[in-house]
């Protein structure tokens, strides 16, 4: 569906080197991706700020044109090509509206329908869809320019489906929105992608919406992949653990050893232990440690995708 | 034709959005006929002072005049707003337009079509139609298919001119008020017959740039006088060939620039 090949992007800038001097430079904003995404992947795509994520997917969706590789999106080239891709595809830009600004939100959609030239019966279906699933029946009729940031993120990803697209780009749509907001995104997109129908790729600084929406996980950093793949393949790349933490009723005796797991943490004269499962199930760590000291509470925790991904963006700096 | 639907669509979205601001609208109406009846009152004011201009009367001046001002009129009209490409390039919104299955160009004009500005192209066709009726051409097929083809040369000359240095911020997005420079600068050029300009001036202008073509040449062959410098009578109806050449130069260098367009990071 997507296809990139040593994708660059460029940007010539001046910068002051002195009272009078300006210096050319050029900012590598995206340095040779390669990505081949298949048709009703959910993909995530993910990087510190600046990495050059929104300037790839500005470079799949036509609107800037690569400095140099090829990249080929639903079988068209996205600048030749760009209007006819258009018809293919939706693109949120969390901080930029799609919509019309001076419009009820209503019309915005009515509108859209003409620009997509979208068979009214599709439209109304599609429509009332999004209407059910985002909640959007209170403020059809209010200007755009009056919506809350959450209710136009609403808007916007229904204005990005209403033409049926095959792909969808997501850049940042849960930047700034409230806990029951992003909820409602998050489920809502988790169930459009559900269908198969659409691929979907999505760059976001909020990983809870990788975790619940994302299969696999492409990570860039200054311009260059640094991680494709499971996040579970991450986590085995950075040997990240789920972690067995127990509150014992007696100490933890000297010396003591469970099998498959490493003692990593010891606290409260020995009454508190933390194990960092290695090749056990969470079920049989659970078993052997209750056989040799009685428990009195325990929780297993997994492994915590920030610190991961923390870790990536520090030791990727090239 | 679902195209024409959609661009028809955006129009219509675009005039209720202006009327939603309905005490604005109101008052730049008025702030536009007011800015053209001041044009009409610096043509008149001039021939207080003199009653010949570069060796033409009144009634024929004006011709010039009212050729140049329908045309620009219908020009700044359609494609005027262009000149705002350098807002939506420097903050970026241009991304918005560019993930839209239509052309670029026509959903720019249409997401501002600037429908006070219809009480200029009135005007400046009212201009024309006086002009026509103080000097009374000799009618003949030629002389009627040139005036009406001449003022849509010109808005067609006008407009490229209008794309082109609207062009400019793709490149340069602080293009500031250049763009200005040659479009209202070539309106008030095409205004007056060339001859009242230097040799130097008027080679860059009129003949370089080609603007001798959109007004003052086609006026000469609606009057049937000959050239004071020079040309041949049939280059009045080299309009619409001078028109289509800038048209595609203009294309050209909106193809060109919009894959100069860098958007703005974030
Ligand atoms: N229009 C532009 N002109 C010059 N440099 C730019 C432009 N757009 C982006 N850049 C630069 O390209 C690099 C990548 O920017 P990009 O916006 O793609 O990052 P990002 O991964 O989306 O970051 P963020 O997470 O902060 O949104 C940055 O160094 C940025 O300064
Ligand atoms: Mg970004």
């Amino acid at each position: 569906m997507i296809k990139t090949e040593d994708l660059r992007k460029d940007f010539a800038v001046r910068v002051k080197s002195g009272r009078f001097r300006r210096e050319k430079r050029t900012v590598e904003a995206v340095a040779g991706v390669s990505l081949n995404i298949g048709a009703g992947e959910m993909v995530g795509y993910i990087g510190p700020n600046g990495a050059g994520k929104s300037t790839t997917l500005k470079m799949l969706t036509g609107v800037l044109s690569p400095s140099g590789g090829q990249v080929e999106v639903c079988g068209l080239r996205p600048v030749p090509q760009r209007t006819k891709l258009a018809l293919r595809i939706g693109v949120v830009f969390g901080q930029r509206s799609q919509l019309w600004w001076d419009l009820p939100l209503g019309e915005s959609f009515a509108l859209l329908r003409h620009i997509y030239r979208v068979p009214a019966a599709e439209h109304r279906e599609r429509l009332r869809r999004c209407r059910e699933l985002l909640d959007l029946d209170g403020f059809m009729d209010t200007p755009v320019r009056q919506l809350s940031l959450g209710q136009r993120m609403r808007g916007e990803l229904t204005a990005a489906l209403l033409h049926g697209p095959r792909v969808l780009f997501l850049d940042e749509p849960t930047i700034g929105l409230d806990v029951v907001s992003k909820q409602a995104v998050r489920s809502f997109l988790a169930e459009l992608g559900g269908t198969g129908d659409v691929t979907l790729v999505l760059t976001t600084h909020d990983l809870a919406d990788i975790e619940r929406l994302c299969e696999r996980l492409v990570v860039i950093d200054h311009g260059r992949v640094v991680h494709d793949g499971t996040i579970e393949a991450l986590h085995a790349r950075y040997g990240s653990r789920r972690s067995l933490v127990a509150d014992l009723s007696s100490p933890l005796p000297e010396g003591f050893e469970l099998p498959g797991a490493t003692l990593i943490g010891v606290e409260a004269d020995r009454h508190r232990v933390t194990f960092a499962l290695d090749g056990v199930t969470a079920g049989a760590a659970v078993a052997d440690l209750v056989a040799a000291v009685p428990i009195r509470d325990l929780s297993v925790v997994e492994p915590d995708i920030e610190d991961v991904v923390a870790r990536l963006y520090v030791s990727g700096a090239p | 034709m679902g195209e024409l639907r959609a661009y028809a669509a955006l129009a219509g979205a675009q005039a209720r959005s202006v009327f939603s601001y309905r005490s604005s609208f109101v008052i730049e109406l008025v702030g536009n006929v007011g800015a053209t009846v001041f044009d009409v009152l610096t043509v008149l004011v001039l021939f207080r002072a003199t009653d010949r201009i570069g060796g033409f009367t009144l009634p024929e001046a004006l011709l010039m005049a009212g050729i140049t001002s329908a045309g620009f009129a219908l020009a700044d009209f359609v494609v005027g707003n262009v000149d705002r490409l350098k807002t939506y390039v420097r903050a970026g919104t241009l991304d918005a337009v560019l993930v839209r299955p239509l052309a670029a160009l026509p959903q720019l004009l249409l997401m501002d079509l600037p429908i006070r500005k219809l009480v200029r192209v009135v005007f400046g066709f009212g201009v024309l139609a006086v002009a026509i009726g103080l000097n009374d051409p000799d009618w003949t097929p030629a002389r009627v298919s040139l005036i009406v083809l001449a003022p849509l040369s010109c808005a067609v000359f006008m407009g490229s001119i209008f794309v082109i240095s609207a062009s400019l911020a793709f490149w340069w997005v602080d293009s500031g008020e250049l763009g200005s420079a040659f479009t209202y600068g070539g309106k008030d050029f095409a205004s007056y017959p060339i001859t009242v300009y230097g040799p130097a001036f008027r080679g860059l202008f009129a003949y370089a740039l080609g603007f001798a073509f959109i007004s003052y040449q086609p006026a000469l062959a609606l009057l049937g006088r000959a050239d004071p410098l020079g040309l041949p009578s049939w280059a009045g109806f080299a309009a619409p060939v001078a028109a289509f050449a800038v048209a595609a130069v203009a294309a050209g260098v909106w193809r060109t620039g919009i894959r100069h367009y860098r958007s703005t990071g974030s």
